[in-house]
């Protein structure tokens, strides 16, 4: 019985409802930005990649370095500040020359392993990165100020955040400009067909390495987004890799391999553990936002293991 | 020239199927149990003990177990630090609750205990395999992680959210506690080790082992030539956590005394264990061991070099290590993806040959 009282705290005062609902969204934009990360790499190489969330750190540390104008490794003032739009530009191509690195360097020679040792070099490859960029740029929490604007309105008698609207706005801009990409540019269509045969794909002439790096580059731009908007909301620190595996129940839900999954996994986390936290938390003394995304991905799997719109696991001897 | 098994013929089945087929390797053993423990209880340090011997005989119990599941049976875990909370807590319950309870027979309960977890955690692996699998094993890690947090009865009411070991004898020896001898715990934890490890070794290579190693290798298949799947996976997720669960209360009662049952069992040690067993080789006791004793010196080693020698800060230091750390995983996995243990292999190889190629 007492569980069911929070329904009723729901339909009492829906205004509160929805703003509940509402920042459950926003989360889920978030978590969904980074998943989208995960599922690029996924369906061109089949890499588990968990270094996407220190990706989205790395990229958040080198833009608001550059927009501070401080000097790498020494962390002094260099008095040369970037505009947020040049230090956009810059982090931009940093994150495609490390894209350009990882296919050198870890992916190539790793070419043809299980999954699981390619999954183990991507955690090999956080720590480096980890390691790196707070060498880099220093490892004290930094704010991150790209000039979205903030403030807050109303509707009704629901208060919104304006930051949250850019939030949401950039990250439906971000599909759409790669389901156009996927869909219609020439490259697109060759990362579709390495996702759906790596052999095939090979066979037909598209070559496989530069189509890697391109992968890799377009998830470290996905990764850039993702650490401007959290940067940009809680701060550049070292937590932000750890939504990283936020994202993974978010890919379970919509499936390793489906763009629109990612958005829409995204969207129901966030809102399933704002709601559950918001009402049912207090009974249990709260925090259930660490594990609720979790069980919730998992009893979704007892029922669906390929998640709402992952591809039909087919098996064969 | 030393190394060779020319002229040493097999003249029954149990020679034939013995774990040290030959001579050499029999020796080798008996050397280094000899020397764990008639010489090594002798000649330490306590932080030698403590930083280095504990936590290496530690992991590896948590290794052999991860490698049970992950390694034979090809189940990707991620919730190893939350079985190891289990085991711990499981331990400490046990031992405030029924103080004249034989060590011994607490942590072999606390194992137990684990073990029932990890059969429940277990269940999904019937539906979802790989990644899928490994992401939903994180449900475990995060959700008992918040219940022994959350959840006072788990640390006995205490305020401080730690959970302590009172101090207890197996055989007239006190090995827990405050005042427990280094070199006693180390002593309890070296014969811990030698049964669970060869406990392990028997499991791999019997029937059960079998049966395991043909879900992972192709899971319909051993479906159809008559394995059940069911039984054999939640099988080895008990074993597994049976493992996994001893290695916490180790952790717990014999190396660290007092934990913070969330802090010290998080993901990080999840994801160590995995890098023990996948650096070790996986599908391997003895990689177990080599990872897990390649994973604690490594850091320590580091430390070391950075602070003593070149005299950086700690937290440059800290940073590089992370680097070099990361570098190293993924070195390894190019060089030899199949792990430590086949280096050894290799070496082996090598030296049946050796000094004379032919």
């Amino acid at each position: 019985m007492v569980l069911f009282a929070p329904i009723l705290d729901m339909v009492d005062s829906p205004e509160f409802f929805i703003e509940v609902i509402i920042g459950g969204l926003v989360a889920g934009v978030m978590y969904s930005l980074v998943a989208l990360g995960f599922v690029l790499i996924f369906k061109a190489s089949s890499v588990f990649n968990f270094s996407q969330g220190v990706l989205a750190l790395f990229a958040a540390l080198t833009l608001v370095g550059l927009m501070d104008g401080t000097v790498p490794i020494l962390l002094i003032d260099s008095g040369f500040p970037l505009p947020a739009w040049a230090a956009i530009i810059v982090t931009g191509l940093v994150m495609v020359g490390l894209a350009f690195l990882i296919e050198r360097i870890v992916l190539r020679p790793l070419v043809n392993q299980d999954p699981i040792i390619l999954f183990m070099s991507t955690i090999g490859l956080a720590f480096v990165l980890e390691g790196f960029g707070d060498i880099l740029w220093g490892s004290e929490v930094k704010a991150l100020d790209v000039g979205i604007p903030t403030g807050n309105f109303l509707i009704g008698e629901i208060q919104l955040q304006v930051f949250d609207m850019w939030a949401a706005g950039i990250a439906a801009f971000m599909v759409l400009v790669l389901a156009v990409f996927f869909q219609k540019t020439r490259l697109g269509r060759a990362l579709r067909a390495v996702a759906d045969d790596h052999q095939a794909a090979l066979s037909v002439g598209i070559p496989l390495r530069n189509i890697w790096i391109v992968v890799w580059a377009v998830a470290g731009f996905v990764a850039l987004v993702a650490g401007i908007m959290w940067g940009s909301s809680s701060g550049v620190q070292f937590s932000l890799s750890l939504i990283a595996l936020k994202a993974l129940p978010v890919l379970i839900l919509g499936g390793f391999t489906s763009v629109p999954g990612a958005i829409v996994g995204g969207l129901i986390i966030g809102v399933g553990e704002k709601v559950a936290e918001v009402y049912w938390g207090p009974m249990v003394n709260g925090a259930i936002e660490n594990w609720f995304a979790y069980v919730l991905a998992l009893v979704f799997l007892l029922f669906r293991p390929q998640g709402l719109f992952g591809d039909k696991i087919i098996e064969r001897v | 020239m030393f190394y060779r098994e020319a002229g040493q013929l097999k003249s029954s089945y149990a020679g034939d199927e013995a774990i040290f087929p030959i001579v050499q390797d029999r020796w080798a053993m008996a050397v280094l149990l000899l020397f764990v423990f008639g010489v090594l209880p002798f000649i330490g340090t306590e932080y030698f003990y403590q930083a280095i011997l504990i936590p290496v005989m530690v992991y590896s119990v948590a290794a052999i177990g991860l490698n049970l599941l992950t390694g034979y049976c090809g189940q990707l875990s991620l919730g190893t630090g939350a079985f190891m909370a289990v085991g711990a807590v499981a331990c400490f319950k046990l031992a405030t609750a029924f103080p004249e309870m034989n060590l011994i027979i607490v942590f072999v309960l606390s194992g137990l205990v684990a073990a029932g977890t990890g059969l429940l955690f277990g269940i999904p692996s019937l539906r979802i395999k790989g990644f899928y699998l490994a992401v939903a094993t994180l449900a475990a890690q995060f959700f008992l992680s918040w219940l022994f947090n959350k959840v006072t009865w788990f640390q006995n009411y205490a305020p401080s959210g730690t959970i302590t070991m009172p101090p207890r004898e197996v055989f007239g020896f006190v090995i827990t506690g405050a005042h427990a001898s280094a070199e006693a715990r180390f002593v309890f934890c070296a014969i811990v080790v030698t049964i669970l490890a060869l406990a392990a070794k028997n499991i791999v290579r019997g029937p059960i082992g079998r049966s395991w190693m043909a879900i992972r290798d192709q899971d319909i298949a051993a479906e159809l030539i008559g394995y059940r799947p069911f039984q054999t996976k939640l099988m080895a997720f008990s074993v597994s956590s049976f493992y996994v669960g001893f290695a916490g209360a180790m952790a717990f009662a014999l190396w660290l005394g007092s934990v913070e049952t969330a802090e010290a069992f998080d993901i990080n040690q999840s994801f160590q264990i995995l890098f023990m067993i996948i650096i070790g080789g996986l599908g391997s006791i003895l990689g177990s061991f080599l990872g897990a004793a390649f994973i604690v010196l490594m850091p320590i080693i580091l430390t070391n070099v950075f602070v003593g020698i070149f005299d950086m800060q700690a937290v440059t230091a800290k940073h590089i290590e992370f680097i070099v750390f990361g570098g190293l995983i993924i070195f390894f996995l190019i060089v030899e993806p199949q792990g430590m243990a086949r280096l050894w292999q290799l070496t082996k190889e090598k030296l049946r040959s050796w000094p004379f190629p032919y």
